[in-house]
């Protein structure tokens, strides 16, 4: 879980949400209920989508489709569908879930979400409850490869080589010694986790308890 | 949204973390300890033998209690990314209007202390603090003059802050139409309709026995002594809350809350309580006064509650003293007030909270104490299961949240089946200025504490424990306006509906539930 604290979101602008509108006339044009958002990729680099994390603001439903460039530079692209209709509000007319924060896997995608050059959001609200709806901090986070292992364990492997004991008479045993620095090692590991959450209930601060006006901000 | 395996796995260690250091967990570890002189524990399968042992013997049991404690009180599962606040309370309105009453209430509070040259808090001298030990079981007795006391916030104030609260993204249309709702709540949250309240609580139905119905009429009681028997013996808190949702005999009551809400009166409790008692006598604080006068006009007032005037101090004395309850907050859309030691402003090494429990008592407060008296005459045991039931159920009557058993829920909740089954009574009495909210607030604000006779009070929060939701303290509300149906139709003012609605001592609440949930057609 230390990969989630310390992986970085592609950096990618969303542009502004599209409302479409039913009308011909531009005069009166009346609310559909569906917005699209883009969110282009920095060009250059397709990226392979791990997650994408947004907070809602009173959309109902949100379509997820990529725009995909499988074969290299300046090869064609193509569009695809990873998700479709995904509902983040139980009730399109009700409050709940409307400010919730989300996050979509790859492993929800219909698809293989690799080589993608845009992100398109298509949100629905189909209730006219709302005044307006969108999503927010829209963040895109790559799919990090794990770290190739054979360098490391070559470089490791190459120290180990260097094997001639030392004469050890008179010394403790080093297998002895290393297990039972382990267990002291364990022995610390459990303490610090076995700190107890439980309070001692003074509410006091050195027995003092003199105050001012309570604090407003 | 996280997958379920990683949900599961963040409560878990959540839980563990919380129960590590517990004084169950020692007090197993001891067990574990001890058991070991035992000739059925063998070395070779030494694990398994020490579990069964524990299982044998109860503390299986009480850990699965301990661990359902925590389920009730653990935070809904989250986004890693969502903040605490979003926890608290994910909609940014209603967290904006709770911090802008808090700040309401928090500047009347200073107000009251500079105009009346009371300190927040006050260290006694020794000679009050000897009076207050040799006089800790009759504090009723003294009386301080009552137009000295500050003033106590209402519930008047706090309807009219819900009654404001808008969501600035909400297209209302000010127009009574059909489509309208009604009523003077005018937020859009999620709230239960019959249909999906009777699927919740299917054992209030009218085919199942119900106690509060079926005692009365000499029913057989073999089917109950030998299920409650039965749970008395397996002290297992998940059956006894099942129990309850068809009612706790008058006899069992007690034992059965306790079960359910896992309080405990050990040695370790009753220190607790002591510790808070030395907290009243070491110090004076200004919301004691807020306490007193509460006591004095409410319960002291009641008929059935006077008695227990004492006990009520001693509860709610240690109750502000209580900084155990500051972890409620995690899951309350409130926030406790914050001050500092004198000279130390702006120092957080100095901060504190104030009171210490984080809680301002309110006019009406005392009420969610008095019912609990009948129940358990032990102060410390008393105290127990009130502070449970405080930060599990009372807090949500007085903050402003979008929870399912909040008071803004449920008030919306009760405008709604009224407006939904009986839309003529609504919109005579809208008519007439009589909105019924108005009239329904102060009985779900204390969940019909002081309205109902007892008895029939302590069906009702059967349920409430039961179903652990206060939906039911809505359907009653609701349930009341449908029995009076024909007198309200009648009267052309408000007073004379609140006059229809005063007295609710000879109802009987369990059958006004289930007919309306059950009997109204849809």
């Amino acid at each position: 879980m230390n990969e989630v604290s310390s992986r970085q979101p592609v950096a990618c602008a969303a542009k502004p949400p599209v409302y479409l509108q039913i009308g011909e006339s531009k005069a009166e044009p009346v609310q559909s209920g569906v917005c699209v958002v883009d969110v282009p990729l920095p060009c250059g680099k397709p990226v392979s989508v791990e997650e994408i994390t947004f907070q809602n603001h009173y959309t109902a439903y949100v379509t997820v489709r990529l725009l995909r460039r499988p074969s290299g530079q300046d090869g064609p692209t193509k569009w695809v569908t990873a998700l479709r209709d995904l509902p983040l509000m139980d009730n399109p007319h009700t409050e709940r879930g409307s400010q919730d924060y989300h996050c979509i896997h790859r492993t929800q995608m219909l698809v293989e979400a690799d080589h993608v050059v845009s992100v398109r959001l298509i949100l629905r609200q189909p209730s006219s409850a709302w005044l307006t709806f969108s999503l927010e901090e829209i963040k895109i986070f790559p799919h990090m490869e794990p770290e190739p292992q054979k360098e490391v364990s070559d470089w490791l492997s190459d120290l180990i080589l260097v094997d001639q004991l030392p004469d050890v008479e008179g010394l403790p045993d080093p297998h002895t010694v290393s297990s039972s620095l382990q267990q002291m090692w364990a022995l610390t590991e459990v303490m610090q986790t076995n700190q107890t959450t439980a309070s001692i209930g003074r509410f006091d601060v050195d027995g003092c308890y003199d105050i001012n006006l309570l604090s407003l901000t | 949204m996280m997958d379920e395996g990683t949900e599961l796995s963040m409560s878990i260690a959540h839980i563990v973390q919380r129960l590590k250091g517990s004084h169950l967990h020692s007090q197993i570890e001891r067990q574990a300890k001890d058991c070991l002189h035992r000739p059925e524990i063998k070395l070779e399968s030494l694990k398994e033998d020490v579990r069964s042992f524990l299982k044998t013997s109860g503390w299986e049991k009480k850990l699965q209690n301990a661990i359902y404690r925590e389920l009730h009180i653990q935070l809904p599962p989250s986004h890693p990314t969502a903040p605490l606040e979003h926890l608290k309370e994910p909609l940014a309105y209603m967290r904006k209007a709770q911090a802008s009453w808090e700040k309401r209430i928090l500047k009347s509070l200073n107000s009251m202390s500079t105009e009346l040259g009371v300190p927040l808090a006050r260290k006694r001298p020794g000679a009050e603090q000897k009076e207050l030990t040799n006089k800790w079981n009759e504090m009723g007795t003294d009386e301080p003059g009552l137009q000295t006391l500050p003033r106590v916030f209402g519930p008047c104030s706090h309807l009219r802050v819900l009654i404001s609260l808008r969501n600035p993204n909400h297209d209302s249309c000010e127009d009574v139409s059909a489509r309208s709702h009604w009523g003077l709540i005018q937020v859009p949250l999620n709230v239960r309709d019959i249909p999906q309240l009777r699927q919740a609580h299917a054992e209030l139905n009218l085919s199942s026995g119900q106690l509060g119905i079926d005692d009365l009429a000499h029913v057989h009681p073999g089917i109950y002594r030998k299920q409650k028997d039965s749970l008395v013996m397996e002290q297992d808190s998940a059956a006894a809350q099942q129990y309850s949702r068809r009612g706790c005999p008058t006899g069992l009551r007690a034992d059965l809350w306790a079960l359910i809400l896992n309080s405990t009166n050990q040695l370790q409790d009753m220190m607790h309580y002591e510790q808070l008692r030395a907290g009243v006598i070491q110090h004076n604080l200004l919301v004691d006064n807020l306490i007193y006068k509460d006591v004095k006009l409410t319960a002291s007032n009641d008929d059935y509650y006077f008695v227990f005037e004492d006990f009520l101090y001693q509860v709610l004395l240690c109750f502000s003293r209580d900084t155990a309850v500051l972890e409620h907050f995690k899951y309350n859309s409130a926030t406790p007030p914050k001050s500092y030691l004198h000279g130390k402003v702006g120092d957080e090494e100095y901060a504190v909270v104030y009171p210490p429990n984080g809680v301002i008592p309110f006019h009406g407060f005392s009420m969610y104490v008095a019912p609990l008296c009948f129940l358990y005459n032990e102060p410390s045991k008393l105290y127990s299961v009130f502070r449970e039931m405080y930060i599990r159920y009372f807090f949500r009557l007085h903050s402003i949240s979008s929870s399912f058993s909040g008071i803004v829920s449920l008030c919306l909740q009760f405008e709604r089946l009224l407006q939904t089954h009986l839309p003529q009574l609504f919109y005579h009495l809208r008519q007439i200025g009589a909105q019924p909210l108005r009239i329904a607030f102060k009985w779900m604000v204390r969940a019909f504490s002081g309205y109902l006779s007892t008895d029939q009070l302590l069906l009702l929060w059967d349920r409430i424990l039961g179903y652990d939701s206060l939906e039911v303290v809505a359907v009653l509300a609701a349930a009341v306006f449908a029995f009076r149906a024909e007198n309200l139709m009648e009267v052309t003012s408000l007073a004379s509906a609140e006059a229809v609605l005063a007295d609710l001592s000879t109802l009987k609440v369990i059958p006004l539930i289930q007919i309306f949930l059950f009997a109204t057609a849809i």
